[in-house]
């Protein structure tokens, strides 16, 4: 087995300095009723060539992966340049273990603490941490978080417009999790929060209100209006951007009041996989690090005055606080931060927001010349970024025929919304140009 | 050397912030010209005006800095590891470069399950692979890293729970456990009840006996335990739950030492996490992204987390979430790029291949025992499985402690162990060598351990002022922590 290095000598040399016979010794404190049962029944292994076929071959049968495709939904197609992988690919990075001996792991050490000083400057928050594992699970550590500042507001109220994946994540987080009770905000035809139901809902028992933003139909709520409905019963909100690209343009979080922002970061740099391995974007104010989930990394001197980095603020951790830690999270998705943190500083100031607004125009292209023959009209009349709703009779059987044309025409909203049988929400981001936006209209016959 | 900081010299040059290297009118990447502005398409009052501090710098300085940044880190592909009860094995390179394949690295997560069949195909073997493996009856591969599986689980525990006989308010936990168990279950809502270890440093069955209520929800164990030791009456420790009612969550962060040795499910765990970044050889990453595949006994395969793949005539699809599912622990399907990694170590190593290498993970971790119980003193003098833990009491007389030996270490060219932990052992220095290793390494590390011994008799202060061979000194963590600084800011 070309992992392992042990050569019949070298086993034999260590079997004798062990003073044991054979390596079958060594497991002699397991009973012999487990040991018999413990063969594994699975084919011999195969060499690099063989795996590297068998690979490709699954890899042929997924034939969406080379679809052009306007899927989005919380997972979004973007050009990553070559740089990012370049540093992913460093042995460096990717098989050191978490931070643990700050003098050896100044690299991961610097890059994150560039990543939360990244992921902070988009939000426009005070601090971000050093990840979380994808947009859901940190939107329902959010939660917790919030239900924790508020201990005597057991309500949590959700907007429905709120990727639908993300609202079952918060739920399964706070079932068990004391006696917190969650609600859900209806959308209204421009396809945001519904204000007046807002007003009516939140009171003293709401902990939180949690949107997003943009929100699962691609529109942009009116985050000062809903801080301000927030405010007006003391309840925190919580952001949640699936898409955060759309932050370089947009009015961010911070300046809109926001108490916790978080976010999904696969969209800078990083590969779709079938939807993971993203990364958790997670931010909050000054006042509330303490109650902050997750591994922060914070700037430290060495006895020389040199610079450096550290992992911080442990206390909360699990690993020193045990059940009373503010989160169980130990690993995280630190690669992926890497990715960001790569990422985010090639494009820069200039460049992330020229890119934001090659998205922007390109959907409202596409939307206008969908929406042309009358065909489609747009679902909801809000402002939207780089994805968006359209709505047409006989959704299903036009993405199927799409399908057959070799188009993912987009995520027909039936999927997760009964009310919306009719919609299809479709991205439109960099890497689709007019040919395809032109190609899409065909299939969908508009 | 005037004008020369003693830290510029050679390779170890200082890095300074990204942010300090920005400079206006830079830029890393290309953007697609576009005509008008976002007004067009946005009311103004929705728009920002810029991205406050963010960084303007060119392609080749991007690349330079976090180049740079990398040779700061040692990794297990640079140099030994024996941090214990992480499993720093080797990472295949095969396994990267099949991740990166078009067919799996631009799948969008909601593609139809009919363009998307060799994702599906891929998780339903490693979900069969898994099974075997452990001698678990079903198999989730949803969760991030290992944390997120045993959530999930005791989430499952508790769902379990809810539907037989009506919730439980408590978990029992041995002292010797990772931090992550009582975390998980505090988070899914239980009450914590610690169990203490008999003189070895095992679980006693007699104890958890007489532990066990008609309260306690589950036995959360680690096994082999973090002591390095396996759990032998984990049958009857076992029994004693379940005659109660209760359920073994079994953590399953030290399976490196029984593949193929022994399963888990025939030992009588409910439930157990995979951790795919420790046993299955995917990257760590620096701290992630692992997989923390969750496996049941068939009675709490209902409460699996959902969707559920399902095979039907016309191929693989993923089902609604079933009714008693605990429901989504996070978006989409799972890591799913590490699942293809470990799928392809799984391959290349075969049921035989994975075997050997608990084999000889655990003769590595023997012969470290050995040989260095002749200088340092074991926590327990036990024949152990993949890991073995030290104390620093034969140094407590020179003034050295545990962690000026991890320090030390760095000097070596090693990194350190896991240190002061297990909490039950005082000054613990906790090795775990994998079988990646070669004797030589082996050996070299042996006679790194033995010179530091002799440092510490000799010359005590090169301990305490170590490491002195890195591009930084130790670190004034106490202080970071007081007055913490989490980000850079144009203030400063």
């Amino acid at each position: 087995m070309r992992f392992i290095p042990h050569s019949p000598t070298d086993i034999a040399h260590m079997l004798d300095a062990v003073g044991v016979r054979d390596v079958e010794q060594l497991f002699c404190d397991i009973p012999a009723a487990l040991r018999a049962s413990g063969a594994i029944d699975l084919p011999p292994g195969v060499s690099e060539q063989d795996v590297r076929r068998r690979l490709e071959r699954l890899a042929a049968r997924n034939s969406g992966a080379a679809m052009l495709s306007f899927l989005g939904a919380g997972a979004y197609p973007h050009f990553s340049p070559a740089v990012v992988d370049n540093i992913l690919q460093r042995a460096e990075f990717y098989s050191a273990y978490t931070p643990y001996q700050p003098e050896v792991s100044q690299g991961t050490l610097q890059a994150i603490f560039e990543f939360q000083t990244l992921v902070a400057m988009l939000f426009d928050m005070d601090v971000g941490n050093a990840s979380m594992y994808d947009g859901a699970s940190a939107t329902a550590e959010a939660v917790l978080m919030a239900l924790r500042l508020q201990p005597k507001r057991p309500r949590v109220v959700l907007a429905r417009s709120l990727h639908p994946e993300y609202r079952e994540t918060v739920r399964t987080y706070v079932e068990g999790a004391g006696e917190a009770e969650l609600l859900e905000a209806p959308f209204g035809a421009d396809g945001r929060v519904d204000a007046a139901w807002l007003a009516q809902a939140l009171d003293a028992h709401s902990a939180a209100l949690v949107v997003g933003y943009p929100n699962l139909f691609g529109v942009v709520e009116d985050l000062d209006a809903l801080r301000a409905a927030a405010s007006a019963a003391g309840a925190l909100l919580v952001t949640a951007s699936a898409e955060p690209l759309a932050l370089a343009l947009l009015k961010p979080p911070g300046a809109c009041g926001a108490d916790i922002a978080v976010g999904e970061g696969q969209s800078f740099g990083v590969p779709l996989s079938y939807g993971g391995p993203g990364v958790g974007l997670f931010t909050t104010r000054t006042a509330h690090v303490r109650s902050m989930p997750g591994r922060l990394v914070g700037e430290a001197h060495d006895d020389a005055g040199r610079r450096g980095y550290v992992l911080t603020l442990a206390t909360r951790e699990q690993h020193i606080r045990r059940e009373r830690a503010t989160s169980n999270i130990c690993t995280n998705h630190g690669l992926i931060a890497l990715a960001v943190t790569v990422y985010l500083s090639l494009l820069g100031r200039q460049g992330l927001r020229a890119l934001a607004h090659v998205n922007l125009a390109r959907a409202h292209r596409a939307a206008a010349r969908l929406t042309r023959g009358g065909r489609w009209q747009a679902a909801f009349s809000g402002p939207f970024f780089n994805e968006f709703t359209l709505r047409g009779r006989g959704v299903a059987a036009a993405v199927a025929r799409a399908q057959d044309a070799g188009v993912l025409a987009g995520v027909p909203l039936a999927r997760w919304y009964a009310e919306l049988e009719d919609a299809l929400l479709i991205a439109v981001t960099e890497v689709h140009d007019d040919a395809d936006i032109e190609r899409l209209a065909e299939v969908l016959d508009a | 050397m005037s004008g020369l900081r003693d830290k510029q010299a050679g390779l170890l040059l200082d890095e300074a912030l990204i942010f300090e290297r920005s400079a206006p009118g830079r830029i890393g990447a290309d953007v697609a010209a576009e005509t008008g502005v976002p007004q067009d398409h946005l009311p103004p009052e929705l728009l920002r005006d810029s991205i406050e501090g963010f960084p303007e710098v060119s392609e080749p300085e991007v690349l330079r800095h976090f180049l740079r940044l990398s040779q700061w880190n040692f990794g297990t592909a640079t140099t030994f590891y024996p941090l214990g009860s992480c499993t720093m094995k080797y990472n295949p390179l095969a396994n990267e470069v099949a991740a990166r394949l078009p067919g799996f690295a631009n799948l969008h997560p909601l593609a139809p399950d009919e363009t998307a069949q060799g994702a599906l195909e891929l998780c339903w073997q490693l979900q069969d692979m898994l099974a075997e493996i452990s001698g678990m009856d079903a198999i989730s591969l949803q969760p991030a890293a290992g944390a997120h599986g045993e959530l999930t689980g005791m989430k499952m525990v508790r769902a379990y729970h809810r539907d037989h006989g009506g919730a439980r308010s408590t978990v029992l936990i041995p002292a010797s456990a990772h931090g992550t168990n009582p975390a998980s279950a505090a988070l899914a809502g239980y009450k914590v009840q610690t169990v203490e270890g008999n003189q070895l440093g095992l679980v006693d069955a007699e104890a958890v006996r007489r532990a066990m209520t008609d309260q306690v929800a589950a036995l959360m164990i680690t096994n082999p335990n973090t002591l390095g030791l396996f759990e032998r009456e984990i049958a009857q420790v076992a029994e004693a739950v379940h005659a109660k009612g209760g359920l073994v969550y079994f953590d399953g962060a030290n399976l490196n030492a029984l593949l193929g040795v022994a399963k888990p499910g025939k030992v009588g765990a409910d439930v157990l996490q995979f951790n795919l970044h420790k046993t299955f050889s995917t990257p760590h990453g620096g701290g992630g992204p692992g997989a923390g595949p969750i496996g049941v006994r068939a009675p709490l395969a209902p409460y699996l987390p959902g969707p559920r793949l399902a095979r039907h005539d016309d191929g693989l699809r993923w089902s609604a979430i079933p009714q008693r599912s605990i429901g989504r622990v996070r978006s989409f399907h799972g890591n799913v790029g590490m699942l293809v990694r470990a799928y392809a170590y799984i391959l290349a190593l075969g049921g035989d291949g994975l075997t050997q290498a608990t084999r000889m993970a655990v003769l590595a971790a023997n012969y470290l025992r050995v040989r260095l119980a002749e200088t340092y003193q074991l926590a327990q003098p036990a024949i152990c499985m993949h890991e073995c833990v030290f104390t620093d009491k034969t140094l407590e007389p020179h003034g050295v402690k545990t962690l000026d030996v991890a320090k030390r270490l760095l000097d070596y060219g090693t990194y350190a162990p896991t240190i002061y932990f297990p909490l039950v052992v005082p000054g613990a220095l906790m090795i775990e060598p994998t079988e990646s290793e070669s004797l030589e390494t082996l050996d070299a590390f042996i006679a790194s351990m033995q010179a530091i011994a002799r440092e510490a008799r000799d010359t005590p202060d090169v301990l305490h002022n170590a490491p002195t061979t890195t591009p930084i000194g130790r670190l004034d963590e106490a202080r970071a922590a007081r007055r913490p600084v989490l980000r850079w800011s144009k203030s400063e």
